[in-house]
Formats: structure tokens, sequence, C-alpha cells
């Protein structure tokens, strides 16, 4: 068991705080490469579907510091996305016809711009998800009208609540989280999000807090309702289980506690091809906090950014060349085939 | 390496017990496969009952294999040790019955 954490890994100057670090341990893999086995299915090139989801990273600044966090995010890290950049997305958005745009971080509510990007959505009439730690709605004073904000705005709400245990959840997320999530979570429910039939919709995502694949949504989301019914009286909607990628600090507790090469055999043994198809990428496209474009999420924090002709800054969107671009793959991707795949809507293939 | 009777790599090498046996060998991995697969039982409670099962048969390769599998099945570690204190209660339970057969031959051997 890893030390909860006060400071980022940049913070620490930690040696995987350098992503070339990062890709060289991901690279240095004795079993067969991601896409070796993408080619093996005949898919030697990689494309998306097309761009349905705008993700925009808001910054890696957050009021929590995970174990398992992919950004590095923490409240000692100072990046944010400035309003000139949310205009330069605003511009994008404005010449496509992307319907959804999904907000994370970090916390994305420390962005001081955050409010008038979300309204600035709204006014569009954008499909708005955040990804809410829960915990920052209770942090401060200032952020404890966001439900009610997120209500004015039509908000999808997304929460991670890594288990319906406090030992589990705090375990991953830090001492103290569970206890204020469910403060959170109750908030929410009061303002409408959660409810059944509700149009408000709160959406949890389980991270398994360990070396450990997931286990089956559906199993998984009958004993958070369940759970979270009886124990405190909690409604929500969906549950989305999401494979942990060995990416970041998950990479740095696989490294450090000597899990890395199991945990990469597990991934790989656990591929998936049904669940190539379905993967995020596919029909995403990440903004980084300074508008740099990836891929994903977890192309955005190793780096590595979009090419082969696309542009790889918002200020040059456009739509064609970016849906028609090839996807940067490495073997961190076998995260998101693994068993029934992941996405950031959960799992990707239909568990029956 | 440390000498030992017990090597966690050799969970890993379990497949190899068919080479010197393919067909039976065969036959038992079929078997298992189809016991652990998801029936009137859902494969978490298969899993929480592996777990305990292999700590009454105090078998090492198995606690490995079934603490991660639990967990990869979604139990908690307070699911988890209760599976344990079941094979436990019965274990003890195993051996407490016995003293019936110890009350009786008593009653049989003496006046």
């Amino acid at each position: 068991m890893i030390k909860e954490r006060k400071i980022s890994l940049q913070g620490q100057d930690h040696k995987l705080s350098h992503t070339d670090r990062q890709i060289s341990i991901l690279e240095n893999l004795a079993q067969v490469s991601f896409a070796d086995q993408l080619e093996g299915l005949g898919q030697s090139s990689f494309k998306p579907t097309g761009i349905d989801v705008f993700q925009v990273n808001m910054g890696k600044m957050c009021n929590q510091v995970c174990k398992h966090c992919h950004v590095d995010a923490g409240p000692d890290r100072k990046e944010i996305m400035t309003r000139e950049t949310m205009q330069l997305c605003l511009d994008a958005l404005d010449q496509s016809d992307i319907s959804t745009v999904d907000l994370t971080g970090g916390a994305p509510e420390m962005n001081p711009d955050f409010r008038w990007f979300v309204e600035e959505l709204s006014s569009r009439g954008k499909h708005i998800i955040v990804r809410c730690n829960l915990t920052i709605i209770l942090a401060n004073k200032k952020y404890h009208d966001l439900p009610e904000f997120y209500k004015k705005n039509k908000v999808e709400v997304v929460s991670s609540l890594p288990h319906f245990s406090a030992r589990r959840t705090d375990a991953q997320r830090g001492n103290g989280v569970f206890e204020k999530s469910i403060e959170a979570l109750k908030m929410l429910n009061a303002v409408g999000y959660g409810l059944p039939d509700a149009e408000l919709k709160l959406n949890l995502v389980y991270n398994p807090s360990g070396a450990f694949l997931p286990a089956n949504q559906a199993g998984l989301e009958a004993d958070f309702k369940r759970k979270l019914k009886e124990g405190f009286g909690i409604d929500f909607h969906e549950l989305y289980a999401i494979t942990n990628l060995p990416i970041s600090r998950f990479l740095d507790y696989l490294v450090a506690s000597e899990n890395y090469e199991d945990y990469m055999q597990k991934l790989i043994d656990a591929f998936n091809p049904a669940a190539v198809d379905g993967v995020m990428c596919r029909n995403t496209i990440s903004i980084g906090w300074d508008g740099y474009l990836f891929d994903c999420d977890f192309n955005q924090m190793l780096d590595l950014k979009i090419n082969h002709g696309a542009p790889s800054h918002i200020r040059n969107f456009n739509t064609d060349l970016l849906s028609s671009r090839e996807i940067i793959l490495n073997n961190h991707c076998y995260g998101c085939t693994a068993g029934a795949g992941s996405s950031c809507g959960g799992t990707v293939v239909n568990e029956g | 390496m440390e000498k030992s009777y017990y090597d966690p790599k050799d969970l890993k090498k379990f497949g190899n017990i068919s080479e010197l046996q393919p067909k039976l060998g065969k036959k038992f991995f079929d078997y298992y496969g189809e016991v652990f697969k998801e029936g009137a039982l859902t494969q978490r409670e298969k899993s929480l009952i592996a777990l305990a099962v292999s700590h009454a048969v105090q078998c090492p390769y198995c606690i490995d294999a079934y603490t991660a599998d639990s967990l990869e099945k979604g139990a908690d570690e307070t699911q988890m040790m209760e599976a344990i204190h079941v094979a436990a209660a019965i274990k003890s339970g195993a051996v407490l019955v016995h003293g019936v057969q110890m009350m009786n031959k008593i009653d049989d051997l003496t006046m």
C-alpha cells in the first residue's frame, strides 16, 4: 500500500512526471505491442468514426491528489485553460456540428472561467458533461451552489466514487473523501439530480482501487445502487466502470508496488477485439488546457499530440482533417480494450 | 532464490499439469472452467466461495488467485473476510461436532 499523496509527481520532480520516461516504460514490453495487436486484426490504420464528443481539459488544478490520477492533478498544479483558449474552443464548436462537450480536469470547477464557459456552451444548446470529483462542492463556500448552477445549465454530472465503502474510496482518493462525497451526492439529489426518471443526469464512475480490472458493470451498478440507497438514501442513474490505464500516478503505483508487469500481462491477456470499435478515441477529440489536440485524455497526459497532417492545436481546428486523422497508439491503449472495454462512458461491450 | 515448497510463480504453470496426462488434464480444466461460469450463482459468489475454500484447504496458490479474482469480481474486503469466517466456522464446527462422537465413545466406555 502506498502512502497518501499531498502533492503531484511533478511537484516532487518525480522521474515519472516526465512523459518520455513513462513512454519508455510502456514501450519496453516483452509481449506484442498494441499496434501490432491491431495489425493482426487487419487494422494497420486506426481512424476515428467522426467527432461526437469534444472533451476539454480545463486544467490540472485539483483539490484532491488521488493515487491513481492519470492527469497527475493536485492543488500544486497551476496549469489551467485561459478564457482565450476557451474562446478558441467555442469558435471551433461554432464551425462544427459537435453536440456534446465533456469538461474534465483536475477539478474543472477550479478554473475561474469555468462558469463563463459553461454558460457560453449552454447558450449554444450543447449537451454539457462535467466530470465532478464531488468534494469540490464542499471544498469552499464559493462552490456550494454548484448543484444549482449545474441544474440551471442542464449539465450532466459524472462523478467519481471508487467504492461504496469509505475504506476503499479513501484509500484511492484520500482520507475523508468518502464522507464528503456522500454529502455532495446528497446536495445533488436535493436539487433533483440522479432521482429516478429525472432529466438531471447524475452518473457515477468506478475505478478499481488497485492492480486489477473492473468487475461487471451491471453487477457493480446494482451493488452501488443498493448500498448507497440503503446506507445514505442516495439515488443516481448509471455507474461507469473504468479501467485504470498505466499512466502517470497509476503507473507509479504499479511500478512501486511491483505490479506493473503482471498488470500489463493482465491487460494483454484480456485484450478483447470486440472492444476495439467502441473505444472513445474513435468519436472524441481531447483538448488540453493549452489548446493542443489529442486523441484522448490519456494521450494528452503522455503528450502524444495529434499529428499525421491533422491540426494539433484548437486554433487550427478542422473537422474534416481531424475526422480522417490517424489515431496515435501506444501500449497504454491495452487498458481501453481489456475485458468489456473501457471509455469515459464506462464499458464498451455489452456484457449480456 | 530462497528454497521454498511454494513459489508464487508456479501458479502460472498450473496448466502444465496437463503435459503428463493430457486427457485427464483437459477434462479437469474443462470442468473447472464450466464450474466458474455465471450460473445459478453469480461469478462473484463463486469467487467468494472459492476464496473461502482456498483457506479451508490451505492452498496459497488458490488464496492468491481468488483474492485477486474476488477483487476483480467487485467484492470488497468485508465480504472477503466474511467468506473466510464462514470457512473458519465450518472448520472449527467440523472439529467440535466430532466431540459428539467422543462423548458417545465416553458413554460406551464408562459406567
